[in-house]
């Protein structure tokens, strides 16, 4: 049997499949589909202080392997979350990392003041990297500037390890990944989806209520492949690779690239089981090779 | 819920571009109430990436059926699917209609527009196994989008008929027919499915004629099981409108909650 743990350093988790934010509700959507224990961790859907209405619909569009969004991160809030949500993921023997959300700085701040109050959570993600709540996708995760300001004052009023979620919406990603290093960042979650569109041409519309959404699935994972490598090989934090993982290759793919964990997204929407079956072929992976500790195989790509 | 990964399918019918497609699911089946969905994969391949949300059409022994129309890529392939063939499928999800005892004996409305009528089967079944007088209203563009009236008739369901262009039944939208009838006698409770214009006209009707009506949303879906917020509508949750998910707080709704928005210009 081989070792799958992986050590972010501030936090060991059992083996480095997490459910991606915003593919995973609150987590306990899918409790009658798999057993929570066995993953690595979840990161829970992005929490506002309050609820959120999101954006109009059509919030949905599938596109060749992918599938664009534009939800607008819509939720109960972080008072909602604490009083009816929380107390059940505390029973919970994973790791429960948070997406905190903000419309400002003294927001995301208000967030994880009001959750550093409670108990049974591992980290936070600092979601700077949504596409679908500004015009144009705009996200503090577009300039270093903007994420060296966010990310130093949530690091401040926390008292737990913050892992930054980017945009790869970005000509330099590794301007920015230095920028959210160098402010504090516990960790780095690569990347968020990519802004996209689609249009019906019979009416000229748009698919999308919003517009522009972003886009996920396999269709995005040699592009978020390449940033999780160009930007593991010049940072000190760990990197949680992410974008289309269907499969357990995949989740090797990411962690050869320079990926400490991985998280897998839309795959959760299609089978909710989606993270066993890819745990399951991580296992195989590692007994066929004879590899006895996953982490020997993380940043190990042969140029 | 939960999912059954491999539904093997025993039966399969086609009228044009409408499909039946009938598989065994014994635990699926004895948890399934009308107006309930199920989530089928329709590949193996992430192409088409996303399951298809369907009503449930029927259940019979320990059998459930789906009927659709071939609208695109993963209809098409589901309608390649053959006896023997298994499916991927997760269910039953959603809240469906409320098939309350005490319509026994009452006159009820199912009201179906084209593939809307999909759901309605299965309502009807159990409506009628508890007693109600049910009276099915079923429109379509033209013949070839009511396939399954020859079937209602011969099983004696009480049956109105209505086609745009008169190539069946009565000319003129199956809220024309209901007007009519609910002129004539109304009803305890009407259930609806089908196109939104056809829902909004359905529940305008109620609501005018102090009718009490369930209505049944049809929307694309991401998971089906309330997690990626992906289909919602505006619905009136004590007096506000607010989004809701049809997946998980629908698909079926109190016509008089459902908030109708202009449609953008």
């Amino acid at each position: 049997m081989s070792d799958l743990s992986v050590d972010l350093g501030f936090l060991k988790l059992k083996n480095p499949i997490l459910a991606a934010s915003g593919t995973f509700g609150y987590g306990l959507e899918f409790e009658p589909f798999l057993d929570l224990n066995r993953l690595g961790g979840f990161v829970v859907k992005g929490l506002y202080y309050g609820p959120r209405e999101g954006n109009p619909p059509p919030r949905l569009v599938e596109t060749p392997s992918g599938l664009i969004n534009a939800i607008g991160l819509q939720g109960i809030g972080v008072e909602a979350f604490i009083a009816k949500v929380l107390p059940k993921l505390q029973a919970l023997d994973t790791a429960v990392i948070v997406n905190v959300c903000g419309a400002s700085e003294e927001e995301y701040v208000r967030v994880v003041e009001a959750l550093d109050a409670e108990e049974g959570i591992a980290a936070y993600e600092l979601n700077i990297s949504c596409p679908n709540v500004n015009k144009d996708g705009a996200c503090p995760a577009y300039d270093p500037e903007s994420t060296r300001t966010v990310v130093g004052k949530v690091k401040r009023a926390s008292r737990r390890p913050v892992i930054v979620k980017l945009s790869p919406n970005v000509t330099n990603i590794v301007e920015i990944a230095l920028a959210a290093q160098e402010a504090g960042a516990d960790a780095l979650s690569l990347v968020n989806t990519f802004l996209a569109m689609a249009i019906d041409v019979e009416t000229r519309r748009p698919k999308l209520g919003n517009v522009l959404g972003g886009l996920s699935g396999p269709a995005i994972k040699p592009i978020a492949l390449r940033i999780v490598y160009q930007v593991a090989s010049r940072v000190k934090v760990p990197v949680i690779g992410m974008g289309g993982i269907w499969s357990g290759a995949d989740v090797l793919e990411f962690m050869i690239a320079g990926a400490r964990a991985v998280q897998v997204g839309t795959a959760n929407l299609v089978d909710p089981d989606a993270c066993l079956r890819i745990l399951g072929e991580v296992e195989d992976y590692c007994r066929r090779k004879g590899i006895e500790r996953l982490e020997d195989i993380i940043a190990t790509v042969k140029t | 819920m939960f999912k059954d990964p491999e539904a093997r399918i025993v039966g399969q019918e086609s009228w044009g571009d409408y499909f039946l497609l009938t598989f065994d699911s014994p635990a699926m089946s004895a948890l399934a109430r009308p107006g309930q969905f199920l989530m089928i994969k329709v590949s193996d391949e992430p192409y088409p990436l996303l399951r298809r949300p369907l009503g449930i059409h029927s259940r019979k022994d320990k059998t459930l059926g789906v009927f659709f129309k071939v609208a695109g890529a993963g209809t098409a392939l589901l309608s390649r699917k053959r006896p023997g063939e298994t499916l991927d499928i997760l269910g039953p999800l959603g809240k469906g209609f409320s098939v309350d005892p005490c319509l026994a004996g009452k006159p009820v409305f199912a009201v179906g527009g084209g593939r809307g009528i999909a759901p309605l089967y299965f309502l009807a079944w159990e409506l009628r196994a508890l007693g109600a007088s049910v009276k099915i209203l079923y429109g379509g563009r033209t013949k070839d989008d009511v396939p399954l009236a020859a079937r209602l008739r011969d099983e004696a369901f009480d049956l109105i008929l209505t086609t745009d262009d008169a190539t069946a039944g009565r000319k003129g939208f199956v809220t024309a027919a209901l007007e009519e009838e609910a002129g004539k006698s109304a009803p305890l409770m009407i259930f609806a499915c089908g196109p939104d214009p056809m829902l909004e006209a359905v529940a305008r009707l109620a609501r005018a004629r102090s009718l009490t009506a369930e209505i049944s949303l049809e929307s694309r879906m991401g998971c089906g099981f309330g997690a990626c917020w992906g289909c919602v509508q505006r619905v009136c949750v004590e007096g506000k409108p607010e989004w809701v998910k049809i997946c998980e707080d629908g698909p079926v709704f109190p016509a008089e909650s459902v908030v109708w928005e202009k449609e953008s210009p």
